[in-house]
């Protein structure tokens, strides 16, 4: 459904600029969770813009149901690691979740029962009238969540956006993230850098290389579902999928690393 | 409300009290020619705003201020809008913008008389050049220094340009804004008087120049005194409104503290 072909992004000019990102080419099938995972830095947030539109390549193709990805569709919803930001502080949770169904689409009546049906699938409908700035930090988050969900795309791409909360927070998240899946039947691109969190609630891995940053490979999860934060992570195959991730990784930071130190190399 | 509060509030009432008691005492013992008695001038506020002269000085003159003010807010936001977006534009026209605010407001009075005459549209003119400029940079910094993140939300979702306008920049933009009406609105005070004490026939800044020269005191401290209760209700007026509008930001910014 969203295909990257050969696509690479440099910032600046072809002599001075930095490449980011370097032949990169995945698909993303239709129903699948699929999580980014690499090292920090590497250029997660880069192909996370490419893949919404809001970056255009330098080489190569976006495309979604075979059409290249000239500006963000309408088929794809952006959940940002900074909730308070990307939430709009003047207006109160509903009108935010409500905000993107543009009147001339979404009749007011659709748009006001999406509203609700997503509010209530995030657990916030007692706090509709509410102001994001008077929700907690996991309360706000799953605010945008809920703004994706009303807008009925079948992508949710998520930058890290369980970044910066607390580990039970961020358990309840992650768990709620694969309900959604299951009752809107949503696509959903994950990007990470949390190793653990990358295996629990993806279908497959992308592992991404150092900077600038390629496939380096592809992990099947065929841990069962529903998943649970205890069983699933107790599960053998959960800590031999987390210890592959985790190499990888490691490489690449070290790769990284080196070239810092030594950047004639 | 606490005893604490009331003692609060009555000592904010006593303040004014006992200065007023202390002028009236001073100004009924001193016999000055300059600073006639208390209740002189009372009485003859009661005489020319209450509500004798209302319609004849004191609308005119809150005409004048509303309309250049008003003015000078609708063409700083728009152009504001424009340069706080187009940064290439934005560089080109500071060094312009910082110039004509430099102009001492007051230089331009015999400019306008010259090209627009001395009525009204005159006054409104130089109200509004002169209010305009905090508010258009007010504006302009608000627009450009919208977040990243709150853009990119926006662009993401497809927002129509418009909806985006309204309903995101400029009330990401609204504390700056509001920041520059504030610094404008004693400035419009001011050259509203200014401009009615140099070739006019009505106003209060009019009123008060016409009783100095026909040494009628008591009822230019009344003008005086009425200048400074408009000043003085039209800031409460706008930390009012202010204060609704920017609810959010209040209470965004004490979250985060």
């Amino acid at each position: 459904m969203l295909k990257l072909e050969g696509v690479s992004k440099r910032y600046g000019d072809e002599n001075t600029g930095v490449l980011a990102v370097r032949d990169l080419t995945f698909e993303i099938g239709e129903g699948e969770v699929v999580t980014v995972v690499g090292p920090s830095g590497c250029g997660k947030t880069t192909i996370l813009k490419l893949m919404a539109g809001l970056l255009a390549p330098s080489s190569g193709a976006v495309t979604i149901d075979g059409r290249p990805l000239v500006k963000p569709p309408l088929e794809i919803a952006l959940v940002f690691q900074d909730y308070s930001a990307s939430l709009y502080p003047w207006m109160r949770v509903a009108e935010n979740v409500r905000f993107p169904l543009d009147p001339k689409r979404v009749s007011s009546a659709e748009a006001t029962g999406r509203v609700e049906r997503a509010l209530e699938s995030v657990g916030l409908t007692r706090f509709a009238d509410s102001y994001p700035w008077q929700l907690s930090g996991g309360m706000q988050q799953r605010v945008a969540i809920a703004r994706g969900i009303a807008y009925q795309p079948k992508i949710l791409l998520m930058d890290e956006p369980f970044g910066a909360l607390d580990a039970q927070t961020r358990a309840e998240l992650e768990d709620l993230v694969m309900r959604v899946r299951d009752e809107f039947g949503v696509t959903i691109v994950f990007v990470t850098h949390d190793i653990d969190e990358s295996v629990y609630i993806a279908d497959r891995v992308l592992i991404m290389g150092p900077r600038p940053t390629y496939v380096e490979q592809e992990l099947v999860v065929g841990l069962p579902h529903p998943r649970d934060q205890i069983t699933s992570k107790e599960d053998p195959s959960f800590a031999h999928l987390r210890g592959i991730v985790y190499r990888s990784i490691r490489e690449s930071t070290q790769a990284m690393a080196s070239v810092a130190k030594d950047p004639e190399r | 409300m606490s005893g604490r509060r009331i003692g609060l509030v009555a000592a904010e009432i006593l303040t004014p009290v006992l200065l007023l008691a202390a002028i009236a005492i001073w100004t009924n013992t001193a016999s000055s020619f300059y600073f006639p008695p208390l209740q002189e001038i009372g009485e003859a506020f009661a005489e020319n705003w209450l509500f004798a002269r209302v319609a004849s000085d004191v609308l005119p003159s809150l005409f004048r201020l509303l309309a250049g003010f008003l003015t000078a807010a609708v063409l700083g936001v728009a152009l504001g809008v424009l340069l706080g977006r187009v940064a290439w534009l934005r560089r080109q026209a500071s060094p312009v913008i910082e110039f004509l605010r430099a102009v001492p407001p007051p230089a331009l009075l015999p400019f306008t008389i010259i090209a627009l005459g001395v009525e009204s549209p005159a006054k409104i003119a130089l109200i509004a050049f002169v209010c305009v400029w905090p508010i258009l940079l007010g504006t302009m910094d608000g627009i450009a220094g919208i977040d990243l993140t709150q853009r990119d939300t926006g662009r993401s979702f497809q927002i129509r340009a418009m909806r985006s306008l309204f309903r995101v920049e400029l009330p990401a933009a609204s504390p700056q804004i509001f920041a520059g009406m504030r610094t404008s609105l004693p400035l419009a005070i001011i050259l509203m008087v200014i401009s009615e004490m140099v070739g006019a026939t009505d106003g209060i800044g009019y009123f008060v120049v016409q009783s100095q020269r026909t040494f009628a005191l008591p009822d230019m401290w009344s003008g005086i005194i009425l200048l400074g209760i408009l000043g003085y209700l039209l800031n409460l007026l706008f930390s009012l409104i202010e204060g609704r509008v920017l609810a959010w930001h209040r209470g965004a910014r004490e979250q985060t503290r």
